[in-house]
């Protein structure tokens, strides 16, 4: 392995230490729990708190998007692992400025229990929690199944769009309602051209053959739709936008956001090409994109390869999608 | 009949914590075939963290309730993914079978498993099959129930549960990954034990060998 590890079993931890020096100006350590970030800017009186977490390795995210207007606190777990419901707790107990926290998270199996046990510790301290669940990764189930898909890059945007909402002083009721709308109008999908590796494992535990790609892969390697072999960036693209838009079913004229991350060993440059070919084909089909995101967003290690996200917008999430941040990962 | 007492569940643990350390290497490599290598760290570090919370706590003040409930505790502190919930329900449920006594007949302590399957199945909602540790849990209950009907002997029946947990992750081999992180590679978990059977399997045999030494 060509890579930049003390022991496999600290590298959760130095990255946390190594993130929250970097970013003091935005984030701080839990001083009771050194697996959970907490915004600068938490918790503030009166303002619903949003909480994430997840496993590590997907850097920038989760923690990275703790700061202003964003996250308040995030639970970090083990590389690809739930954190444990303690942390989750201590995070809520962060965030909350008393309007009651909102936990927007991803639906693995991991952090949908330990969530689930956070909040019922949490009922004898008073603190009123609501939960949004991601469900954005196309490809993980199909659309009938809508609530057995994963959540993915998606997340980014329901955690804007939560905290911008959170900020304009609204309840804990319509932060949700916000969050929610934000995540059911995103889909997204991921499309794989190599493998990661735990470096504690040392050995990819998957494999993408060279000269195939696998469409439709999970944020953890999780089987794509299809291996086919690898074709051109456009035509990749083409693909991309395609399975996105054809589950998305939008009216022409809708406003979009897209959002176009790396997997981690992509160079930034072939995300561009790709964005340049999908922003083409998103607007051969009549939407009109407002914002773009493209970069290292929401990454899996070294994964190769990249994810697609596109949020509909409305004359509610347009507004809080513009609302300014201060985060490290924007 | 011979009591299971606060000081034998507490040898219980003891035991499955040092077993879950010695194979912490063995589970790694389980997991490092369809998950990401460290259950074996992390059964390890859980069970050592329900040893130390037993060191520090006087445990002759504690009723089965409050002492599984401590170990759940402190379990559930020390670790997130699935196993963290899972145990833990598993040992909050145990507590709730026992109540507030100090002592179970031997016969009814092996109900203290029958219950943490039970507590796991709850919060898990895994069924047979699907290549988790409910495929030891659940065929090891059936034995016990199964035996306990025919009132056949204690050291019988314990030495089926081990029999029965070792099938049990024997099987997962032949099983595709529905629930949890293997679940992630679908059809590529295929062929590989599921390293959460194995060290459900560890924990019941620790179990099983306790009541052996103890109250047979």
């Amino acid at each position: 392995m060509q890579r930049f590890i003390n022991n496999p079993d600290d590298i959760v931890d130095e990255t946390v230490a190594g993130f929250v020096r970097t970013h003091n100006d935005v984030v701080r350590l839990h001083e009771g729990n050194n697996r959970v970030v907490v915004s600068n800017f938490a918790a503030e009186k009166g303002r619903v708190g949003i909480v994430t977490g997840g496993g590590s390795g997907h850097e920038p995210a989760f923690i990275g998007y703790t700061g202003k207007n964003m996250l308040d606190a995030v639970a970090v777990g083990e590389l690809f692992s739930s954190p444990t419901a303690k942390s989750f707790l201590d995070a809520i107990k962060a965030a909350d400025g008393g309007a009651g926290v909102a936990v927007l998270y991803g639906n693995y199996a991991g952090d949908n229990m330990n969530v689930k046990m956070a909040s019922k510790m949490i009922k004898k301290d008073g603190i009123e929690v609501a939960t949004v669940v991601a469900n954005d990764d196309v490809c993980s189930a199909s659309a009938e199944e809508r609530e057995k898909r994963r959540g993915v890059a998606g997340e980014i945007f329901m955690w804007k769009i939560g905290g911008a909402k959170a900020a304009t002083g609204a309840s804990l009721q319509e932060v949700i309602a916000s969050a929610q709308k934000a995540i059911d109008n995103c889909r997204s999908i991921g499309l794989g051209l190599g493998p990661c590796t735990l470096p504690a494992v040392g050995h990819p535990n998957f494999l993408i053959e060279p000269g195939k790609m696998e469409v439709g892969i999970g944020h953890h390697g999780e089987p794509g739709v299809r291996v086919e072999d690898l074709k051109s960036a456009n035509e990749i693209a083409d693909d991309m936008v395609k399975v996105v838009l054809d589950d998305h079913n939008l009216r022409a004229g809708t406003e979009v956001a897209v959002l176009v991350s790396g997997l981690g060993a992509t160079p930034i440059n072939e995300l561009y090409v790709l964005y340049d070919r999908m922003a083409t084909k998103i607007e051969e089909r009549g939407l009109k994109i407002h914002k773009a995101f493209v970069g290292n967003y929401f990454t899996s290690l070294e994964m190769v390869g990249a994810t697609l996200t596109v949020m509909a917008l409305d004359d509610e999430l347009k507004p809080l999608l513009d609302t300014e941040t201060n985060c490290p990962g924007f | 009949m011979k009591q299971v007492e606060i000081d034998d569940i507490v040898a219980f643990l003891r035991e499955a914590a040092t077993r879950m350390k010695e194979a912490a290497d063995y589970l790694g490599q389980l997991d490092g075939e369809i998950g990401d290598g460290d259950h074996g760290y992390t059964m390890s570090r859980g069970f050592s963290a329900i040893v130390r919370a037993l060191n520090e706590i006087d445990v002759q003040s504690h009723d089965m309730s409050t002492l599984f409930r401590s170990c759940a505790e402190s379990f559930l502190e020390a670790v997130g993914a699935t196993p963290g919930p899972l145990y833990a329900s598993g040992l909050i449920a145990a507590g709730d079978f026992a109540g507030n006594r100090s002592a179970l007949d031997a016969d009814e302590a092996l109900m203290l498993l029958v219950a943490i399957s039970d507590g796991i199945g709850a919060r898990g909602k895994a069924i047979a099959g699907d290549k988790t540790m409910m495929d030891v849990w659940l065929p090891v209950v059936q034995t016990i129930k199964n035996l306990r009907q025919e009132n056949a002997p204690l050291e019988v029946i314990l030495s089926e549960i081990r029999a029965s947990a070792s099938r049990g992750v024997e099987s997962t081999r032949s099983m595709v990954a529905m629930r949890g992180r293997a679940a992630r590679l679908g059809g590529r978990s295929l062929g590989h034990i599921d390293p959460g059977a194995a060290s459900a399997a560890i924990l019941i045999e620790s179990f099983a060998n306790t009541l052996e030494q103890r109250a047979l």
